[in-house]
C-alpha cells in the first residue's frame, strides 16, 4: 500500500536505530500518547531496537480506555429503554459496564448496531421514522469533528430521530494534566491524526512551559524511530520544542474545515477519564444551539452509581504510572476474550497490546 | 481508534469520493476536506477524509529515511 509499505522496509528502520544508538546517552522516558501509536510500536518490535537508556510508555489516547464507566453504565441503560436503537464503533460494545456490556444487552435483546463511519446512523434514523437513534461519540480531535458533520447533516436533512451521546474529549488537557501531576516524562510522541485536525499550536505550551520535546509522529515504524531520534536529539542538545516527523499529512494549521466543525457543534467542558477523574474543560459538549440532538437533553434514566472493575489499574497504566505486567489481574482474569477492564478491551488498548504482542 | 489509512480517490462526486481500499471501492466522505481530485491519496478515517497525503513532504521523509541508510552502508 503506498504510503505504508516505504515506511515499512526493514533497512530504514535498522539504520534509524543504528543512529538513535550513537547519538542518545541520556536515561530518557518518552510518552507516546496515542493508542494507534502504543500498538505500532509493539507490533513492529521497536523497543528491542531502542538503546537501553530510552524508555517509551504509554499515554491515555485510546477513546475506547478513558471512556469512563458512567459513559458506559448511561449507555447501557439507553439502550434498555424501548424503541431505542444505538449505534457504535465496534470497540465499545465489549467493554464491561458495572454490571454487564452492551455486547451483553444486545444478547438480551437492545438493539445496539455497529457502524463503520457515523453517517450509517443518520441512514439508519432514516429507514426507522419510528424509533430513536442514539449514536455514542466517543474519540478524540479526530473523530469528534465527524460527529459534528453528522449532526450538521441531520439538521440539513431534518432527521429528528437522530441523538448523540457524546464522550468526546481533546488531548491538551489531559497532557498537560499528567505533567503537572509529575508524571516524569522527557518528551511526547504526540498523535499524528488528532494533529492533523488541530495543528501543532495546542502542544506549545508543553514545550515552552514545561520543557519537554515534542514531536507529531506518523503511525509507521519508520515514523515512530524518526520521532524518537528526533526526540533524543533535541533532548541531547537541550534544544525541546514542537516539531513534526509526520509531515506528509500534519500541517501547522491543522485541518481549519473539521476545527470550524467543532468549534460550531460542540462546547467545550469538564469531562470524566477513567481512572484520572474529572479534568477541566477536557470534554466536548453539545452546543446549546444543537441541543435538539443531545441524547442527555431528552433521555433521562437512572443508574446506580458506577464502580470501576475490582483490581484493575486501568487508570494508572493510563497516566504511565504502571505497565500491564504491573497488575495482578493480567493474563489470569483479565484477557482479550474476558476483558475486566477497558484497556483490555480496545485493539489498542495497552493491556490488549501487551497482551497480544509480548505475552 | 483514531486509527487513518492513506487510500487513493477515484472519482469525486459532490461531497462524497469514492476511493479504493487495497482492492476494495468505498465512499468517503469528504464533509471534512474540500479540493480533492481524483488521483490524490487521502486519509481516510471512520468514514471521512481527514487530510490528504502531501506528496512533496512524503517524499521528502522518505529520502531523510534513505540518507540515512545510505550513510549507514558507507
Amino acid at each position: 500500500m503506498k504510503y505504508v509499505d516505504e515506511y515499512r522496509k526493514k533497512e530504514l528502520i535498522l539504520s534509524v536505530a543504528e543512529k538513535l544508538n550513537t547519538i542518545s546517552k541520556k536515561e530518557i522516558v518518552l510518552m507516546e500518547v496515542c493508542g494507534g501509536h502504543t500498538m505500532a510500536i509493539h507490533r513492529f518490535g521497536l523497543t528491542s531496537l531502542l538503546p537501553s537508556n530510552i524508555h517509551l510508555i504509554s499515554g491515555p489516547g485510546c477513546p475506547v480506555c478513558v471512556s469512563s464507566q458512567h459513559f458506559i453504565d448511561l449507555s447501557m441503560a439507553y439502550s434498555r429503554i424501548p424503541g431505542i436503537i444505538i449505534t457504535t464503533y465496534g470497540d465499545l460494545i465489549r467493554v464491561p459496564g458495572s454490571s454487564t456490556s452492551l455486547e451483553k444487552e444486545r444478547a438480551a435483546g437492545s438493539d445496539i448496531r455497529i457502524v463503520y463511519s457515523v453517517l450509517e446512523s443518520l441512514e439508519i434514523a432514516k429507514k426507522n421514522s419510528e424509533k430513536n437513534i442514539i449514536f455514542l461519540g466517543i474519540g478524540f480531535e479526530t473523530t469528534a469533528p465527524a460527529t459534528a458533520a453528522a449532526i450538521l447533516q441531520a439538521k440539513k436533512d431534518k432527521i429528528n430521530n437522530f441523538y448523540v451521546l457524546s464522550a468526546h474529549k481533546i488531548m491538551p488537557p489531559v497532557m498537560k494534566e499528567l505533567v503537572k501531576e509529575g508524571v516524569k516524562i522527557d518528551g511526547f510522541i504526540a498523535p499524528g491524526h488528532v494533529s492533523a485536525i488541530t495543528g501543532t499550536g495546542i502542544y506549545n505550551e508543553l514545550a515552552s512551559v514545561y520543557g519537554l520535546g515534542v514531536v507529531v509522529a506518523g503511525f509507521e515504524p519508520a515514523d515512530l524511530m524518526q520521532a524518537v531520534l528526533m526526540l533524543a536529539v533535541q533532548i541531547e542538545t537541550g534544544t525541546q520544542k514542537v516539531d513534526v516527523q509526520y509531515q506528509r499529512v500534519v500541517h501547522k494549521e491543522g485541518n481549519t474545515i473539521a476545527q470550524q466543525l467543532l468549534n460550531e457543534v460542540f462546547v467545550h467542558g469538564d469531562d470524566r477519564w477513567r481512572g484520572l477523574g474529572i479534568i477541566p474543560e477536557s470534554g466536548l459538549k453539545i452546543s446549546d444551539d444543537f441541543s435538539s440532538f443531545d441524547a442527555e437533553k431528552h433521555f433521562f434514566v437512572e443508574i446506580p452509581e458506577s464502580r470501576e472493575p475490582k483490581g484493575c489499574i486501568c487508570g494508572q497504566i493510563l497516566r504511565g504510572l504502571k505497565t500491564p505486567v504491573d497488575c495482578s489481574l493480567f493474563a489470569g482474569k483479565c484477557t482479550p476474550s474476558d476483558p475486566v477492564g477497558a484497556c483490555m478491551v480496545s485493539g489498542e488498548g495497552t493491556c490488549a497490546t501487551y497482551y497480544k504482542y509480548r505475552f | 481508534m483514531c486509527l487513518a489509512i492513506p487510500v487513493k480517490v477515484i472519482s469525486v462526486e459532490g461531497t462524497s469520493a469514492r476511493v479504493i481500499i487495497e482492492d476494495v471501492e468505498y465512499t468517503a466522505s469528504l464533509l471534512l476536506l474540500d479540493d480533492v481530485k481524483p488521483g490524490d491519496f487521502i486519509m481516510l478515517h471512520a468514514g471521512f477524509a481527514i487530510e490528504k497525503v502531501d506528496p512533496r513532504e512524503a517524499a521528502e521523509t522518505l529520502q531523510l529515511l534513505l540518507d540515512m541508510e545510505k550513510n549507514r552502508t558507507n
